[in-house]
């Protein structure tokens, strides 16, 4: 899979003074990463025990867990942190499961397949505003988007996507930007399998999909932790996609934890409230970085 | 390879890659369609395919906001952000492939989690911390903030690259009586360099993207193409022509930027973190 070799430190006298140039190269980005982790979190947690509303300034002093109790309570955070946790692992399976066979689709030899590749990993390169744009006017517009009128002329009703299944949509869209990422790592994964075992293993008579499951899979196992482990940073803070298509409705359909601390501190100005779901939000993706960082760092470390 | 292969199967291939292809491709397609029709002609049902082109949307888009101005902002954060992390994390990755200590793992694993914190958790404490240092709205202080988010994930894909140098190369040169510096410079840059090309096209494309801060943090002076697109958003959203134009510019430099260092981006994923 990977040469396994050992960078060993230079012997004897020297190592003091590896030590400490290592220690030297390694601090500035350690403290930057520190100062950044800790200075905004301890932030948090004080505020998350005020009362700080920007628009209310008698409302003020100290809250115990008030705000963790409103939030906690309200119905709105289960509901936004299940759209959170489906947003997540929806979109890593459909980026998975759909890069694994692209990736298998596009490693074979067709007329023009080089364009074609471009043209499937394109979309990573949108911004996410942009896409959601594009999705919501252009192409699922019930009037005039492009899937409406295709609906129309086969003869079907037009559905209103986003209001009918919002956090679907939401979904699609999102997994319309990553999955094109999990090709093009996926992919790059297949073609440095070794050609000479894959013919072996046909010579021998194995089918297309023995060849998928004992070859080519097992060797995909380190480029699968890296697509997860990317996406999940990512998928966890979805945030412009839904902004810019639902708001987070109807209701809070389709509100993930990130959209809602964001309408709490942003549009009703209640700091302390946001700030709890801040660290709420930090304790979940703390627990979803345990698992991950345990499943994935073997893979990561080779 | 293609010997055994039948041309029935061949053709099955070669239909289905790019219908798939054009499937995922048809929306940024049909926006740089869309941007040179003209608004009547954006919102026909059933839309049109042909038509006669038309530079009036792009005209109004320029008309009514200052593309530069954003362009420029994007350019600058992107970069600037970019260039800090490198420089930043070249020495930490170096340090953590050549000079490992018991540590050395840890520290890796906790970067990335720092990474993992939703910025939306301590999004009222940046704020707050940027409105008081006067960074807020500045470039100085979105590039600080992208560079911080994406440093972990840089110093990680480093670190890898550097791990794929074939250590007996290196030792070859401090045979030869190489100092640690030479080294560096004369063997392990070169090797490492397409790594390092490929980790900093990986940040520009996240830069140039990141729309939570770049929503949260800029106002006017400062606000780059994700806040220029935003703006186009709401009140616009039926006018499909400008709407398209002033996306197609968004995405334009990037997307060409991608097409081009792809193959870049691909032969440095495959050194290092994918192999």
């Amino acid at each position: 899979m990977q040469a396994v070799l050992e960078h060993s430190p230079p012997a004897g006298a020297t190592v003091q003074t590896a030590k400490r140039t290592g220690f030297l190269l390694l601090s500035p980005s350690v403290l930057i990463l520190l100062v950044w982790s800790i200075v905004p979190l301890v932030m948090t947690l004080w505020y998350s025990l005020q009362n700080y509303n920007l628009v209310d300034p008698t409302l003020h002093g100290f809250a115990g867990i008030d705000n963790y109790w409103y939030l906690l309570t309200d119905p709105d955070f289960l509901h936004a942190l299940l759209n959170t946790l489906v947003l997540v692992a929806g979109v890593l399976v459909i980026s998975i499961g759909g890069g694994t066979l692209l990736a298998v689709l596009y490693d074979q030899e067709f007329f023009g397949r080089g364009i074609a590749r471009i043209m499937v990993i394109s979309p990573f390169f949108i911004m996410p505003t942009v896409s959601a744009l594009l999705w919501k006017n252009l192409m699922l517009h019930p009037i005039y988007g492009v899937y409406s009128a295709m609906m129309r002329a086969v003869g079907l009703t037009p559905i209103d996507w986003l209001a009918r299944f919002p956090l679907m949509t939401v979904m699609m869209i999102v997994a319309w930007e990553w999955l094109p990422f999990a090709v093009l790592i996926l992919l790059t994964a297949v073609q440095s399998l070794d050609g000479e075992q894959r013919e072996a293993a046909r010579m021998d008579g194995a089918g297309p999909i023995a060849r998928f499951r004992y070859i080519i899979l097992p060797h995909l196992g380190r480029a699968i932790s890296v697509v997860v482990m990317i996406e999940t940073i990512y998928l966890l803070t979805i945030f412009a996609e839904i902004s810019v298509t639902t708001a987070g409705g109807p209701g809070v359909a389709s509100t993930n934890l990130p959209y809602l601390i964001y309408s709490r501190a942003l549009l009703q100005f209640d700091v302390g409230g946001a700030s709890a779901g801040g660290v709420v939000a930090i304790v979940i993706a703390n627990i979803v970085a345990i698992f991950l960082v345990r499943a994935v760092a073997r893979n990561l470390e080779a | 390879m293609a010997l055994k292969t039948k041309t029935s199967t061949r053709i099955g291939v070669t239909i289905l890659g790019w219908g798939i292809a054009l499937w995922l491709f048809f929306p940024i397609f049909w926006m740089i369609l869309t941007s040179f029709k003209s608004e009547v002609q954006a919102i026909s049902t059933p839309p049109k395919l042909f038509f006669m082109p038309t530079l009036s949307s792009y005209t109004e888009v320029f008309e009514r906001a200052n593309y530069w101005h954003f362009a420029l902002n994007t350019v600058i954060v992107s970069v600037g952000a970019t260039a800090v992390a490198i420089a930043l994390a070249v020495p930490a990755a170096y340090s953590m492939a050549f000079m490992p200590s018991k540590r050395t793992r840890g520290t890796l694993l906790w970067m990335l989690s720092t990474r993992m914190l939703p910025p939306v958790g301590v999004l009222v404490p940046i704020y707050i911390l940027a409105r008081n240092t006067h960074l807020l709205d500045t470039c100085t202080g979105l590039a600080i903030v992208d560079m911080l988010t994406n440093l972990p994930i840089i110093v990680w894909m480093l670190y890898t690259f550097f791990r794929e140098v074939p250590a007996p190369i290196l030792e070859a040169g401090r045979m030869d009586g190489a100092t640690r510096w030479q080294e560096t410079t004369m063997v392990l840059l070169p090797l490492a360099l397409p790594g390092i090309a490929s980790t900093a096209l990986l940040s520009l494309i996240l830069c140039w993207n990141e729309a939570f801060w770049s929503l949260n943090l800029t106002s006017s002076h400062a606000a780059p193409l994700t806040a220029f697109i935003a703006s186009f958003s709401s009140p616009e959203g039926l006018f499909f022509g400008k709407l398209s134009a002033a996306s197609t510019l968004a995405v334009a430099p990037i997307l060409v930027f991608g097409w081009i260092s792809q193959k870049q981006l691909v032969r440095g994923l495959t050194f290092g973190a994918v192999k």
